[in-house]
């Protein structure tokens, strides 16, 4: 059952990606982004995480993809093509699917890596909480500060800048 | 020994999650390098932050731990704050220049 699932959402995560490249108009590639997070989101339940996947909605979906969409109906984006191949886009595109099956050839191949754990507890919002709380108490305030310094600098970023002869 | 890549019984375990997330990252790397829509390309930058929460959150159920389901919380923290601030610059760039395709933004290069 779970085997089944990880092969849907897997399959529905990686080509509603592809879409997102794929796709010339903006507006369709912002909606396959959004269901590409729906695929994932069903990954992080598959991986006994639920409140990941849950803030993931909140976050991105809720959040994240509503700016775009926002932004692309404010700007006026004419459909756009592809850039045409630089010899330093192809080097990068070589290089980079290289860096990919040297990846997947030595996953498959070479790793050694861990099996689940039998008995571990489903983590719960306590847990979280918990490490949240204690842990990791300094990294959630410097976050917390780091929104306000965003928040200030969106502000700052989407004023409109008066003349300096003006201002006096 | 290579392990069974879609096996007839499969129990899909680290690997194919790990192999999903570097697909993930993949193509929102090729993305970047294809697209020239800066809109776009700011999609493709989130997908390859989204690839690498996907490892994040396998490894740490793997291991029998939480911190990296922790970590993923400051990860998508700091994505929401970059993504405010980015479309901002996008914003602004585009009272400035009335485009965004990266060719044209080339203001620099002159």
């Amino acid at each position: 059952m779970s085997d089944t699932l990880f092969l849907i959402l897997s399959v529905l995560t990686v080509a509603m990606a592809l879409l997102v490249v794929l796709n010339k108009n903006a507006v369709n590639a912002a909606m396959c982004l959004l269901l590409s997070l729906a695929g994932l989101a069903g990954l992080f339940v598959l991986l006994d995480a639920p409140l990941l996947a849950f803030v993931l909605i909140l976050v991105y979906a809720g959040a994240v993809v509503a700016l775009f969409l926002f932004i692309i109906m404010l700007l006026d984006t004419t459909p756009g093509s592809f850039k045409p191949f630089k010899p330093l886009t192809i080097a990068a595109a070589v290089l980079g699917a290289a860096l990919l099956g040297l990846g997947i050839w030595s996953l498959f191949g070479r790793a050694v890596l861990p099996d689940a754990p039998a008995s571990v507890p489903v983590p719960t919002m306590k847990h979280h909480a918990e490490m949240l709380f204690t842990t990791y108490l300094l990294p959630v305030q410097v976050v917390g500060f780091l929104l306000l310094i965003a928040m200030l600098g969106v502000i700052v970023l989407s004023k409109k800048y008066t003349a300096p002869e003006d201002a006096k | 020994m290579m392990t069974p890549f879609l096996a007839a019984a499969p129990v899909y375990g680290l690997p194919s999650y790990l192999l999903v997330s570097a697909l993930l990252f993949a193509i929102g790397f090729f993305g970047v390098l294809l697209r020239k829509n800066t809109l776009v390309i700011y999609m493709c930058l989130e997908l390859m932050l989204l690839a690498s929460t996907l490892a994040l959150v396998a490894f740490s159920k793997f291991n029998g731990t939480l911190d990296g389901n922790v970590f993923v919380f400051f990860v998508l923290t700091i994505a929401a704050a970059e993504v405010a601030v980015g479309l901002a610059i996008i914003v602004a760039l585009f009272r400035q220049r009335h485009t965004v395709q990266v060719e044209e933004l080339n203001q620099l290069k002159h």
